[in-house]
């Protein structure tokens, strides 16, 4: 039983060793950082809730061979991160620009924390607002 | 009772929300290109390696870019929607033959008929990425000053060309 646990334990810790892209694109780790960083901020079109550095279809494989290239020929992060919106749109990121199209999506959560406090206050007024002690509350 | 309207309210926008939101496929992303100027383009001819298949061959007509592969599935689906479409010729067919394998693809040509006017042979993706290509097959309907009008995402079917392509081909030829 111990053996089959610790069998366990180490397959279960070890998971983050079978990551698709264990090669390192760069000599450079000035480079090889900012490869990092993007890969993991662009979601694969395909398989889409994966980013393309943990996923291995064919089109991840292609774009992480762009990003390379694009690095490689001295592109800004913000020039790579336009080609890619340019042509996926802004679905590619999973941090889309704010623009008229994704605003919704930014501005979404404060709305719905600004709703939920509303909707508090509310209810701690009506409470407050109801007598304290038990036989007030049955004689009124 | 104006509580109850409220939830009432609120209900009914949560169905709205849904309603909306379930029946769109996550899967299908609207292209960027729709709209605007189709992405410049060169490729080697895949049937005759010698010749190039590029912007200029789309030019002053409209046409059908279809992105296809031999490992493709949903190709093999719509290769005889494609044939027959290319018998009663509305428009020109173009290829793009995507991330695939020459022999491969000139077998498959061989044996189930060439609905294209030429294909592309775009071997490393390079053009498919500059399309916003994701998951073949996919038909680009381009309008002859080269401004993509419509891309659909899948297998293409009699009932898909009547519904979605039609109107816009006869929007296009009526209005030159």
């Amino acid at each position: 039983m111990k053996r089959i646990l610790i069998t366990f334990c180490v397959l279960t810790l070890t998971a983050g060793a079978y990551a698709i892209d264990n090669d390192k694109a760069f000599d450079d780790p000035e480079l090889q950082a900012r490869y990092e960083d993007i890969i993991d901020e662009v979601r694969c079109v395909k398989c889409q809730n994966q980013n393309i550095k943990d996923s291995n279809a064919l089109i991840a494989r292609d774009l992480r061979r762009e990003i390379r290239r694009m690095l490689g020929a001295g592109m800004t992060d913000a020039q790579i991160y336009d080609f890619l919106v340019e042509r996926y749109g802004d679905f590619v990121l999973y941090r889309p620009r704010a623009s008229g199209k994704t605003l919704i999506l930014w501005i979404a959560p404060a709305l719905l924390l600004l709703g939920g406090a509303f909707m508090m206050v509310q209810i701690v007024r009506r409470r407050m607002a109801m007598p304290i002690d038990d036989d007030a509350a049955e004689q009124g | 009772m104006v509580r109850y309207v409220t939830l009432i309210l609120a209900f009914a926008m949560l169905v709205g929300v849904f309603w909306v939101g379930l029946q769109q496929d996550p899967s299908k992303l609207p292209s960027p290109y729709i709209g605007k100027a189709a992405p410049d383009f060169d490729l080697p001819s895949l049937t005759h390696p010698d010749q190039r298949v590029n912007s200029a061959s789309l030019e002053g007509q409209l046409a059908l870019v279809n992105v296809w592969a031999t490992w493709c599935v949903g190709c093999r689906q719509e290769h005889e929607f494609l044939m027959q479409l290319a018998t009663a010729n509305p428009l020109p067919i173009y290829g793009i033959n995507w991330r695939d394998n020459r022999a491969d693809a000139l077998r498959w040509l061989q044996q189930l008929g060439d609905p294209y006017v030429a294909s592309g042979f775009d071997e490393d993706a390079r053009v498919g990425i500059d399309w916003g290509v994701y998951g073949a097959p996919e038909t680009f309907l381009v309008s002859p000053d080269g401004i993509v009008v419509y891309k659909h995402l899948g297998p293409l079917t009699a009932a898909i060309w009547e519904r979605d392509f039609v109107p816009h081909i006869e929007n296009a030829n009526g209005a030159q």
